[in-house]
């Protein structure tokens, strides 16, 4: 009977599984938790973002490892850069992931989260995420095809499950080297601005 | 020994709500053509999101919201015994009858929203606000045929409400059975009258600012709620149970004949469902009612 699909679910379930850790069972059932149990920020900020629906929906089906979208950064544990990020956007993104609760992981898609990519002399993107943002996974390609967004996750799952993802810590121990790098693109006020007059102020529109 | 009792309702209550909610994920994809999550996933996240941190503070209130929510759904649960007859699993239900349930019902919805007020976002806020306008509308219809149950029953008591069932009440009220039907499938948060946590339209609605330990607490009490409410529903029209084998396969074809249903329909707007609630199941109900009443 295992041929196929069943076949490759029993893989990549048997791949999830398979990690030898040295944690107290305490540690090790939280973290098995939390691996099993992946709530994804339901936003995209380049290309990528087109080949996040096929990943989530009934084509490629995340949600069988465990994997499913979050409509608020309250809810989600992990965010994905999918691809080339503006500072317009980055203002958004480091927002968002300061709103996110503990523990929180980074995905990152694409070669321009990377070395900026094809967006490497632009004058208004970023080039290395790693500056602005702890990054626990990156995925490569241009773009990556859902199959190795999900090849991506369950690389995230086990280095969750072995208690190693611990991108939040540093983003805390590290918050001045990353504090300082946002405010040199994106000035002082690194936040979008949320008057009511916003179209007024930077960050608006 | 009551309280004994009343903590096997609960962990039976627990395990029973995340095991049809994981078969409801599971069950849904298959209707979508997918694999779908293991049938403990829902318990999964519930976990997981015990496990993190919160880093939210909106005030006492937002603290007490999911407490009240919780508190809503464990004494809704206790008042409801499992079984028609019989001395186990009965909680608290000899010292409240079906009035109290009634009013129980209603504490979920008024933590929600004292919590999510408090909170102020708006798209909670407005979650809360389809979701109390659509509780007037279902109420009206549940309670017409529970009432008309009840007085053809001649007890409030819901043991003796769904003992004294020759034919099953469905079947002997059909028009009573499919107005509370209706208002079941609302209560559920099923399609066509999902509009409260309406997905993609106002985000996660009411749990929008919920994270952590107190989403967590929703689920749970979502999870406990939904069997209490199946319990009700069994115990009302479909005869009650005399053990789990019974109860557990009544509440869960109720449950998959709500999913298969949900799944099925799209949603309404906020107010098509306030509209179609107040007209059809209304009437159908108040018809039902003159009906059994002229042949009892």
């Amino acid at each position: 009977m295992n041929t196929g699909f069943l076949q490759e679910q029993k893989t990549l379930e048997g791949d999830l599984n398979s990690e030898n850790s040295h944690q107290n069972s305490v540690d090790f059932l939280m973290n098995w938790f939390r691996k099993r149990s992946i709530f994804v920020l339901a936003y995209g900020t380049g290309c990528g973002a087109i080949e996040m629906p096929p990943t989530f929906t009934s084509r490629y089906d995340a949600e069988r490892l465990g994997i499913r979208g979050a409509a608020t950064p309250r809810q989600a544990d992990v965010i994905i850069v999918s691809g080339y990020c503006s500072y317009k956007t980055l203002r958004r993104i480091i927002r968002t992931y300061e709103q996110m609760s503990n523990p929180k992981y980074v995905l990152a898609l694409g070669s321009c989260t990377v070395n900026g990519g094809m967006y490497w002399d632009s004058y208004n993107t970023i080039k290395k995420l790693e500056d602005y943002l702890p990054v626990d996974m990156y995925v490569n390609g241009c773009m990556p095809r859902p199959e190795s967004i999900l090849e991506g996750f369950i690389e995230i799952q086990k280095e969750i499950g072995e208690g190693k993802a611990s991108s939040w810590q540093k983003y805390e121990e590290n918050y001045k080297f990353y504090r300082k790098n946002q405010e040199a693109v994106l000035g002082e006020k690194v936040e979008p601005s949320y008057e009511a007059d916003w179209y007024l102020y930077d960050g608006g529109l | 020994m009551i309280l004994l009792d009343s903590l096997l309702m609960f962990i039976i209550a627990y395990g029973t709500g995340f095991l049809y909610y994981g078969l409801y994920r599971n069950i849904t994809a298959r209707f979508q053509r997918r694999y779908g999550p293991p049938v403990w996933q829902s318990f999964f996240d519930s976990i997981k999101f015990f496990t993190k941190e919160d880093s939210t503070s909106h005030g006492w209130m937002f603290y007490l919201g999911p407490i009240i929510m919780m508190s809503g759904a464990i004494m809704t649960l206790i008042f409801i015994p499992f079984f028609s007859s019989g001395e186990s699993f009965v909680g608290f239900s000899k010292y409240g009858n079906l009035f109290v349930v009634l009013y129980l019902l209603v504490l979920g919805p008024l933590g929600n929203a004292l919590g999510v007020g408090a909170a102020g976002n708006p798209f909670g806020a407005m979650g809360i606000t389809r979701g109390l306008s659509r509780l007037f509308a279902m109420e009206l219809p549940f309670y017409i045929a529970v009432i008309a149950i009840m007085s053809l029953s001649g007890s409030s008591d819901i043991a003796t409400i769904s003992s004294t069932q020759t034919t099953l009440n469905a079947i002997a009220y059909p028009l009573l059975f499919i107005a509370a039907m209706f208002s079941f499938i609302g209560m559920m948060g099923q399609a066509p009258f999902d509009v409260v946590g309406a997905p993609v339209e106002v985000y996660s609605g009411p749990a929008t600012e919920f994270s952590g330990k107190f989403l967590a607490l929703l689920m749970s009490q979502s999870a406990i709620f939904t069997f209490a409410k199946l319990v009700l529903m069994v115990h009302l029209f479909l005869g009650g149970a005399d053990g789990f084998v019974e109860l557990l396969s009544k509440t869960f074809l109720l449950f998959l004949f709500v999913i298969a249903f949900g799944s099925m329909y799209g949603r309404f707007k906020t107010p098509q469902s306030i509209d179609f609630l107040l007209k059809v199941p209304t009437v159908i109900a108040v018809v039902g009612l003159i009906l059994a009443t002229w042949s009892s």
